[in-house]
């Protein structure tokens, strides 16, 4: 991780740069790599002073949520997240760490999107893993994104469908595949595993 | 709605594909980055690399090529092979792996299904299971099925679910290399028993037998090898004919 985390590249625009958190829940590397290939560069950190300089900010996070959110508690980074005026991209359990709760693991969330993620029942399977479609699209970050595209999600938790829901999602119930609240934006599925088009709404968030 | 997954898999050894490929296009036939380009430009929805090398080098050589088809390819991928401590696993994934698949190490260690699950999350737990009819029985085997276990197939697929594997992939070593289609029956029976996803392997030679291995099999993926590598199917034209006969398919 040492490695990883001090192959510090340059800031793309601005002064603070593109800084995807870094708090030891997450795939950070693929992340990397699609940004990298839109041309793109980004400073892995978990430092508040540089996460707050940043133009913009990806919070990943893949595995358990209550574990995940201990971690963040542990580096302060759950008070200073809800903070933070540049555009925030949380992506798959970074999105749900972003709402108000979660049902796994009884885990209290950072409350920036006003919803309680909640499980899947057992009448599909769980976790769904695969390809399904985005609809409802309703954010600058589906700009030039057709409905009912493929995206690639993993999870077995998810946000019902709300206020702050910009793209609708249908396994077993219609849900919230993503969300957006002023400066933040949340995907349920993985941009970075999500072929061209993925990428391509990775590429929107880093055009904001 | 969450489509069926088309996988092709590629065996790699000392960082090289090993079972011939027959792309007049590659330019090198061996070169396990190129190949997963191509096939994930032309559709497939994620890869499985299964490393099949010996020597000691071989985790070295694995780092490198995860890093390189991470860095080149955006769909997910799984790579299996002499995975058997949660340290194999850490290194892959922080490398640009999204799944593991772990297979002997996981029947000789079933607590490494437990540790992998709460660690990386079992999201990225596939637990590969060989298996072959005995009598009339499905027995797990170890070894390219050279070495029966006392494990029951149905038995061993619940234990897995129940410690925290995210993904089975089912190998029918009695259809594997047939061209004869896959183990409908038997997959039909998992999918129903357990409540995570079944990718079906071994038998794969022509597209009514994807057809078939989503319908009767009740399978969500399904993997292949030498049909892609010798172009015998072409993704896009199998998704294509799985959306025919109604089977939802990223296309």
């Amino acid at each position: 991780m040492n490695e990883q985390k001090r192959s510090t590249f340059a800031p793309p625009s601005g002064d603070g740069g593109l800084v995807i958190i870094n708090y030891g829940a997450g795939n950070i590397q693929s992340i990397m790599f699609a940004i990298e290939r839109l041309g793109f560069k980004a400073v892995l950190s978990d430092n508040p002073d540089e996460i707050k300089a940043a133009d913009k900010v990806i919070f990943p996070g893949v595995g358990e949520a209550s574990s995940a959110m201990k971690m963040l508690v542990e580096s302060g980074l759950d008070t200073l997240l809800p903070e933070l005026k540049q555009p925030v991209l949380g992506i798959c359990l970074g999105m749900q760490l972003m709402c108000k709760s979660s049902e796994e693991g009884n885990t209290k969330g950072l409350g920036i999107f006003d919803v309680d993620v909640v499980k899947f029942s057992n009448k599909v399977k769980v976790p769904q893993m695969g390809w399904n479609q985005i609809y409802n699209l309703k954010s600058e970050l589906f700009s030039g994104i057709p409905e009912n595209e493929y995206m690639y999600l993993v999870h077995s938790f998810y946000a019902p469908l709300c206020n702050e829901a910009i793209a609708t999602t249908n396994y077993e119930l219609e849900y919230a595949s993503a969300l957006q609240k002023d400066n933040f934006y949340g995907t349920q599925f993985h941009p970075e595993k999500s072929g061209d088009i993925g990428e391509k709404v990775l590429g929107n968030f880093l055009k904001l | 709605m969450l489509t069926k997954r088309i996988i092709p898999c590629l065996d790699i050894k000392n960082g090289r594909t090993v079972k011939g490929v027959n792309f007049v296009d590659l330019r090198d036939a061996g070169d396990p980055v190129e190949l997963a380009k191509i096939y994930s430009d032309a559709g497939a929805d994620e890869l499985v690399f299964l490393d099949i090398s010996a020597t000691e080098e071989r985790r070295k050589t694995l780092v490198d090529l995860v890093r390189k088809v991470a860095s080149t390819i955006n769909i997910p991928f799984t790579v299996g092979g002499g995975i058997s401590s949660v340290e194999d696993v850490e290194i892959l994934l922080q490398n640009g792996a999204d799944k593991v698949s772990i297979n002997s190490s996981a029947v000789k260690n079933p607590q490494l299904i437990n540790d992998l699950a709460q660690k990386f999350g079992s999201q990225c737990v596939v637990v590969a299971i060989d298996a072959k009819q005995i009598d009339g029985q499905w027995i797990v085997h170890l070894v390219g099925g050279k070495v029966p276990t006392d494990w029951n197939l149905f038995d061993w697929a619940t234990e897995v679910e129940q410690r925290g594997a995210g993904e089975i992939l089912f190998t029918s070593m009695d259809n594997d290399g047939t061209k004869n289609g896959f183990a409908n029956e038997a997959l039909a029976k998992l999918s129903k028993l357990v409540n995570i996803p079944i990718i079906a392997s071994g038998g794969a030679g022509n597209i009514q037998h994807f057809v078939d291995a989503f319908n009767d099999g009740k399978a969500d993926a399904a993997l292949a090898a030498s049909v892609f590598h010798f172009k015998e199917i072409e993704i896009k034209t199998l998704k294509e004919e799985l959306k025919n006969n109604n089977i939802e398919v990223r296309i």
